[in-house]
């Protein structure tokens, strides 16, 4: 044992931070380890350095300068699914998503990877997410892709074998894309029906609104049907929460500026969010934008009235008739909702008030499915073990179908359990209530 | 200084390798690091390799290995240990038992589990409890903490008053001695013939080898539970009100106390319940059969009420009880919201020295100007001080390690014992000649030579270093030998 290399940490820092970023929080943390069995990747691995106590260890003494940006370091921070289970369980009160969040950008700024990783980042972070217009025609392509028999082709021939590095793997996972006059945005008013609630203003998203822009109609339609004025506010686009997450600071802190002056003109009393990862990220915006002085306050007050849709719809009971949805199902708490959000009652208070539809609780229905952002197209082999682990826990209840709240969920528990062969179902809270109200869900 | 070479690591890694498999040695120095410690932050140690056996025949390769090298090893569970009682102090090899984590059989009509030692404690009450039954022996941190870790340090927790602990759970262990030998203690049965090994292995705190399988007793879950929380405004009536409980000849099957500043941290974490502004707080539990339990708990009730009590109620739904106990058991890491450390010490006493205790545990600390929480077992007297400090002060260690140390003096003094529960481990080494006199301590030395001939099984812990073991006079802080070597550090 090499001691003369294990040095203490300085005895009186200053505050602790990376890449600019506030990281002060790891002192909340007292080594308790009540965290450990909750984390996925811990109760996977067994290796403390994959657990929270351990990667808060590391974000510390990366700070305190004990620690540097090794290989084994940044590959266990990126391990992290930053699904946030730790702080629900965590009795300090550890702020982990920021820490992890900080220690991301620290790492794509020392350690930013090879070239094709770089410009995959680039052309995901920088020129898609960021610009609504570029996703579209993305879409299209590989709409194209799809619906033309050229990807029955490239996958039959085994031409997909021959793209470099882990294109295959991302391929595979391609979410099937409709077809564009099923990607309209809903209107950009929908009256509020009966007694007026409130006006409401709705995140169209940028995944969600390529791949589930059937959602985003079905919520405007839910939310009308109780009382709301649903406002699509224009020049909109993606929140920002995948760039943060993925440590793509400086374009998150655009992104969410971008976000609040498109929301800001709508003067809506609640800006109500469909995907989990965006809403925990919104209601983060006070935090991210605390040192940009045109914006803090700003920041702030628009933070404060971001709400998920369940949250939102579960203060009072559902308005209006509803009709019988004969189902079995059960839920799936995504992430960014349950530990992000604190957000777990209410969307079982929804699926209650359904008629006909019956709810089974699922084992671990708050543990990560591996989507995670874009986790399994970075981590497949870790995302791969816990979407199985997800997916015989659904098959395990017997449903026939499984209700979430977020995009990644839906498509990384349905690829799991398509692998599987079976038929069930995945789908949105928001298609079962429209379909309560009479609407197509998200099958239109 | 470690007395491998570079080369002889990179040899040792691959051996280590083949037994144990490419994904289950660690060996760079940042991985290590993070072993550095367990729940008390206050030691540090490096050790030179982690393994992840998955077969006790990997342990008993490993065990072997290092015999052959002459390298320490010790076993480590979730880490979640308050004694310092799982560090590599001489560095060598960690044996984590996160991965021998299955539930291998389940006999419910004779109603005995086998599991592996990284089994959450916790995970075993889940996978039984459908079928109605449970494993008892609860400590606080039974959500992270394993099976393996409580045999070590025979651990206890809440319910302990009415259930014991761990080892009058425990029936049988498959250990890979410190040799590497695989042998049974005890069985699936009480065993009545021989000596009771695996009575002597649970609390030998991983010097006596390294358990890879163990028959536990689970039990039948209770036909009625009844939690009452008793709010007092001053901590003597609390102190007074669990006498009273035990003079009306009740036996709860767990009553804890919480103080103030413990309270409000727990407040800050969960909205538990538990009122803020209470000087303290008393969490009795009633289990058993559901006749004669409202008598009971009226005279818990009229116990508190005599003894001061300014509030008293009974929790009304399953979710208010489980929050209560979510607060309890959250506490010592609910401390973070007031601390950025705590030193948490585990003394025992007679019950009825409780009053007099606490109030010496509050002097002691504040007149080392730092600020204590009380959250324990107030039925069984077992107590935890924990000791909030700030790691970034300097001085505030020293003055921490002061202050427990005269806290266990009053604990031995009152005719009390030094740990209850965590192990004594490295922290409480030195406090052993509080309570052991020299032949005592060569008593038990000569057992650990029995099982430990080499030594090499989780050395540095248990016994005192210092060269007068039976110094008792006033301990001041001073370096432990293993810093002194520079093997550990605190901060």
């Amino acid at each position: 044992m090499d001691t003369t290399t294990h040095a203490a940490p300085p005895a009186a820092a200053g505050p602790l931070s990376l890449h600019g970023l506030s990281v002060e929080g790891v002192n909340q943390c007292v080594h308790c380890g009540l965290c450990l069995a909750y984390c996925p990747t811990f109760s996977e691995l067994g290796t403390e350095m994959d657990s929270p106590r351990g990667r808060i260890f590391m974000i510390k003494s990366l700070a305190e300068g004990r620690m540097s940006l090794s290989d084994s370091t940044v590959r266990h921070l990126s391990l992290c699914l930053d699904c946030r289970a730790c702080e629900t369980v965590c009795p300090a009160g550890v702020p982990y998503g920021r820490l992890i969040e900080a220690a991301k950008a620290e790492i794509e700024r020392d350690r930013p990877g090879a070239l094709g990783r770089r410009l995959f980042r680039w052309l995901n972070f920088g020129l898609l997410l960021g610009h609504p217009r570029l996703l579209g025609l993305a879409a299209s392509g590989a709409r194209f892709y799809q619906a033309s028999g050229l990807q029955r082709l490239v996958r039959k021939s085994g031409l997909v074998r021959l793209l470099p590095g882990t294109l295959p793997a991302w391929e595979a996972l391609l979410p099937p894309v409709p077809a564009k006059a099923e990607r309209t945005a809903p209107p950009r008013v929908t009256p509020a029906e009966g007694p007026r609630r409130a006006r409401v203003a709705l995140l169209t998203g940028c995944v969600q609104s390529v791949i589930f822009a059937a959602h985003n109609r079905a919520t405007a339609r839910v939310l009308a049907k109780n009382g709301c004025e649903v406002i699509v506010p224009d020049g909109q686009g993606c929140c920002g929460a995948l760039n943060a997450h993925g440590g793509d600071h400086e374009r998150a802190l655009a992104m969410a500026r971008k976000t609040i002056d498109a929301f800001e003109s709508a003067r809506a009393d609640a800006v109500v969010v469909n995907t989990s990862g965006c809403g925990a990220h919104m209601k983060a915006y006070g935090h991210l934008l605390a040192a940009d002085r045109g914006y803090a306050e700003r920041a702030k007050r628009f933070a404060a009235s971001v709400r998920d849709l369940a949250e939102f719809l579960a203060q009072e009971p559902l308005r209006g008739s509803l009709s019988s949805v004969p189902l079995t199902c059960t839920y799936h708490d995504p992430c960014h909702v349950a530990h992000g959000q604190k957000i777990k009652s209410e969307p079982r208070t929804l699926l209650a008030q359904i008629p006909g539809l019956r709810v089974v609780e699922l084992a671990e229905s708050d543990w990560c499915c591996g989507s995670a952002g874009i986790y399994n197209l970075t981590e497949p082999e870790m995302a791969t073990r816990l979407l199985h682990r997800k997916v015989s826990h659904v098959l395990a209840t017997g449903a026939e179908a499984v209700v979430t709240a977020n995009p990644g969920c839906i498509l990384q528990i349905q690829a799991g359990l398509g692998a599987h062969g079976s038929a069930v179902r995945v789908l949105h809270l928001v298609e079962i209530l429209d379909r309560a109200y009479g609407g197509p869900g998200g099958a239109q | 200084m470690s007395p491998l070479t570079d080369t002889r690591k990179r040899e040792l890694r691959r051996e280590l390798e083949s037994i144990v498999g490419q994904a289950a040695v660690l060996s760079d120095p940042d991985e290590l690091m993070v072993y550095e410690s367990d729940g008390l932050t206050l030691f540090r140690a490096l050790a030179d390799f982690v393994v992840f056996p998955t077969s006790a025949q990997h342990v008993s390769a490993v065990v072997k290995l290092a015999n052959r090298e002459n390298l320490p090893f010790v076993a480590r569970g979730a880490g979640t240990g308050l004694s310092g009682g799982c560090l590599p102090t001489e560095g060598g090899i960690v044996i984590s038992m996160m991965r021998m984590n299955r539930v291998l059989e389940v006999d419910y009509e004779n109603q005995i589990a086998v599991v592996e030692p990284g089994l959450v404690n916790l995970h075993l009450s889940w996978k039984v409890g459908p079928r109605g039954y449970y494993y008892a022996p609860d400590p606080s941190s039974q959500q992270a903490c394993t099976i393996g870790g409580n045999i070590a340090n025979n651990s206890g927790g809440p319910h302990t008053l009415k259930y014991g602990v761990t080892t009058n759970h425990v029936l049988g262990l498959e250990v890979v001695m410190p040799d590497g030998e695989i042998v049974w203690l005890g069985g699936k049965t009480r065993e009545a013939c021989g000596y009771d090994l695996a009575g002597v292995f649970v609390g030998s705190e991983g010097t006596f080898g390294i358990a890879t399988r163990i028959v536990v007793r689970i039990l039948k879950k209770p036909q009625a539970v009844k939690t009452v929380l008793a709010v007092f405004d001053a901590i003597d009536q609390a102190s007074a009100a669990v006498s009273a409980i035990i003079a009306r000849g009740l036996v709860p099957a767990a009553m804890e106390m919480i103080d103030r500043l413990t309270i409000q941290a727990v407040e800050d974490a969960f909205n538990c319940g538990y009122p803020r502004d209470a000087d303290a707080a008393l969490l009795i539990e009633l289990d058993g059969l559901a006749v004669g339990m409202d008598t009971q708990a009226e005279h818990i009730v009229a116990a508190c009420r005599e003894s001061g009590a300014r509030e008293v109620r009974t929790a009304r739904s399953e979710a208010e009880r489980q929050l209560l106990w979510k607060g309890r058991k959250s506490a010592f890491g609910a401390y973070g919201r007031v601390s950025p450390a705590y030193m948490v010490m585990d003394g025992v006493i007679p019950r009825t020295k409780l009053p007099y205790v606490l109030r010496r545990v509050n002097e002691i600390v504040a007149a080392a100007g730092l600020r204590v929480g009380n959250v324990f077992h107030a039925g069984d007297g077992n107590l935890h001080p924990n000791i909030l400090y700030d790691p970034r002060k300097p001085g505030e260690e020293a003055r921490v390690v002061a202050a427990g140390a005269e806290i266990m003096k009053v604990c031995a003094q009152v005719g009390g014992s030094i740990s209850g529960e965590h192990g004594i481990g490295l922290e409480k080494a030195d406090f052993m000649p509080f309570i052991f006199s020299a032949a005592d301590l060569a008593l038990m030395h000569r057992l650990k030579s029995a099982f430990n001939v080499s030594g090499l099984c989780n050395p540095g812990k248990i016994f005192p270093t210092k060269k007068s073991c039976v110094e008792v006079g006033p301990v001041a802080y001073r370096p432990h030998a293993i810093e002194e070597k520079g093997l550990a550090q605190r901060f």
